[in-house]
């Protein structure tokens, strides 16, 4: 289907404009914004105490969360591949849940399950505060990241199949030997991929860590509840522009990785 | 020796190969039944626990119960408005996002890998961000003078601004790989555009259109992020489901929280079960024709 010059160019133009106008202008607007009063005012924004203690609850909470995924994940991902079970659609659509529950639906979910009078709310008890705590917010972030990695692992561990783990393990390998030597560095791309999607999600992640978050500034606010509070709250419109904008540069980061990963796996 | 035969293995074993590391290995990959265990456990207590305790929650007071949560006036606006808006967003989504596929796929021009990079934006930036990324344009201090802020339309643009990589990432492959040949013959026959596009390549592409529109669809009915601060939160406006579950636990309704929250998942389900169907449907029909 030829389409003829004016119609492909106002086509175009359609196409464009729409993003344009939904995407590049707000952006534009907000980079506006934030360095209106000058680099020094942002810096300033993004170094107060409040700001760096979120900063450091963001990083600690990717930090646990990272780990306990790529561990978890990459065990789930070989138990879907390799496993002959009966009920594996079964476990494949619970990988898959988390990506149409609501965020605030996680929190609740949590609260219910870890708050007082849950299931398991008597851990509480014992001195250990889950809801309102750090652990929640990383139940909750946990939550929404879980599909990243099993998602990222599983087809690549389906393509390169098993001929050569079972060929090492003939060798005389065994199951640790082969996992190092042969399984991961096979799915490392697809695992790189899968990390840097639950980083930039477990930065930005809201909904879930707001429900099960106490919100003290300086205690318990990540950079995403920073910018809420500082809206909501303070209403320092320019102090949250200033911390979105952070946090934006982090995506735009993340976007950057994305890509060149996407080559890098192209090509090899 | 570059290979070394099973029975001579056997014969001598090397000491590092414990025999239980063979049937481990032949028995469920590299993982084995304890690792299966160790799957199921993690997505037990991550995933599973959490969505049980909500569904038995909203059932604590018997099913009468249950149902006055859902169908509280509040309740049953803020499903309305979140289902009318969500299916909107779905719409719009299907036809400008089929159109921005088009454009990158089958138009050439200067940038194009820039705004092929741009539509993955929002699913790389959080959603407060876009939240206040709108506000400082639409919001009471807006650079343009609209002020939307707090109004239905202003839900609609927060919407689709987190949806739109959707229908146009479902649609993009397809239109690549699509065969050209065929709309060539059919243009060399006497086909106009419009009966090219009606009578070929949308039929290619209506799987994937729909599957994108049904993701953003149930994308829009759980966001809460991009719309906590644009939306307003107004009861029976501008109030959609996310935020009246989080108004019900603030004010000790754990109940009426996890009602409407059951609500949510299902019509979640419902929406991607079809999609699984018609998308298995799609590709064994594609199969059949090959």
């Amino acid at each position: 289907m030829n389409v003829s010059t004016p119609v492909r160019l106002s086509l175009r133009t359609v196409a464009l404009g729409y993003l344009f106008v939904l995407l590049v202008v707000p952006i534009a607007v907000i980079l506006f914004r934030s360095f209106e009063h000058g680099f020094g005012q942002f810096w300033e924004w993004i170094t107060t105490p409040a700001a760096i203690s979120a900063l450091q609850l963001s990083l600690l909470i990717v930090a646990i969360v990272v780990p306990l995924n790529v561990i978890f994940g990459v065990i789930t991902a070989l138990a879907l591949v390799r496993g002959r079970f009966r009920g594996r659609g079964i476990i494949e659509a619970i990988v898959d849940l988390p990506f149409a529950v609501s965020p605030v639906v996680v929190g609740v979910a949590l609260i219910l399950l870890w708050g007082v009078g849950g299931w398991f709310g008597g851990i509480e008890g014992l001195g250990f505060r889950v809801i309102f705590g750090l652990p929640g917010m990383v139940l909750a972030t946990l939550f929404v990241t879980l599909p990243f990695v099993v998602r990222e692992v599983e087809p690549v561990l389906r393509e390169i199949g098993e001929q050569q783990e079972e060929a090492a393990s003939t060798l005389g390998a065994n199951g640790w030997q082969t996992f190092w030597r042969i399984t991961l560095p096979a799915i490392r791309w697809g695992l790189t991929y899968g990390i840097v999607l639950t980083v930039a999600r477990s930065l930005g992640e809201f909904g879930a860590v707001i429900m099960v978050s106490s919100g003290f500034p300086g205690i318990s606010q990540t950079l995403t509840l920073l910018v809420h509070s500082r809206y909501i709250d303070d209403y320092n419109e320019f102090g949250a522009y200033a911390a979105a904008t952070l946090l934006m540069i982090v995506a735009l980061i993340v976007l950057l990785v994305m890509t060149l990963l996407q080559r890098t796996r192209k090509s090899s | 020796m570059t290979t070394i035969s099973p029975v001579s293995a056997a014969i001598t074993p090397p000491p590092d190969e414990p025999k239980a590391v063979r049937k481990f290995n032949k028995g469920a990959g590299g993982v084995g039944p304890i690792g299966l265990g160790i799957a199921t456990l993690w997505l037990s207590i991550i995933v599973l626990l959490p969505l049980a305790a909500i569904l038995f929650k909203s059932l604590e007071g018997g099913p009468i119960t249950f149902w006055d949560a859902v169908t509280a006036p509040n309740a049953l606006a803020a499903l309305r408005i979140t289902v009318v808006m969500s299916f909107l967003v779905a719409v719009i989504n299907v036809v400008l996002g089929t159109l921005v596929a088009w454009v990158l796929v089958r138009d050439e021009f200067r940038g194009k890998a820039f705004v092929n990079a741009l539509i993955d934006l929002p699913f790389a930036l959080p959603t407060i961000v876009a939240s206040i990324v709108l506000l400082s344009l639409y919001g009471p201090d807006s650079p343009v003078g609209i002020h939307i802020s707090a109004t239905q339309p202003a839900l609609v643009i927060a919407l689709l601004f987190v949806t739109i990589p959707f229908v146009v990432r479902q649609v993009q492959p397809v239109l690549i790989e699509l065969d050209r040949d065929v709309e060539e013959a059919a243009a060399s026959l006497g086909a106009n555009n419009v009966t090219i596009f009606r009578r070929i390549v949308l039929p290619a592409l209506t799987p994937a259109i729909l599957s994108g529109g049904g993701l953003a669809f149930t994308r829009a009915i759980g966001e809460f992020g991009s719309v906590v601060l644009i939306g307003g939160n107004i009861p029976r406006e501008t109030q959609v489901a996310s935020q009246y579950i989080q108004q019900q636990i603030e004010v000790d309704a754990p109940i009426n929280a996890a009602a409407v929250s059951v609500v949510l998942l299902v019509i979640a389900f419902v929406v991607l079960f079809i999609l699984r169907v018609f998308g298995s449907r799609a590709s064994k029909r594609e199969e059949q024709t090959r």
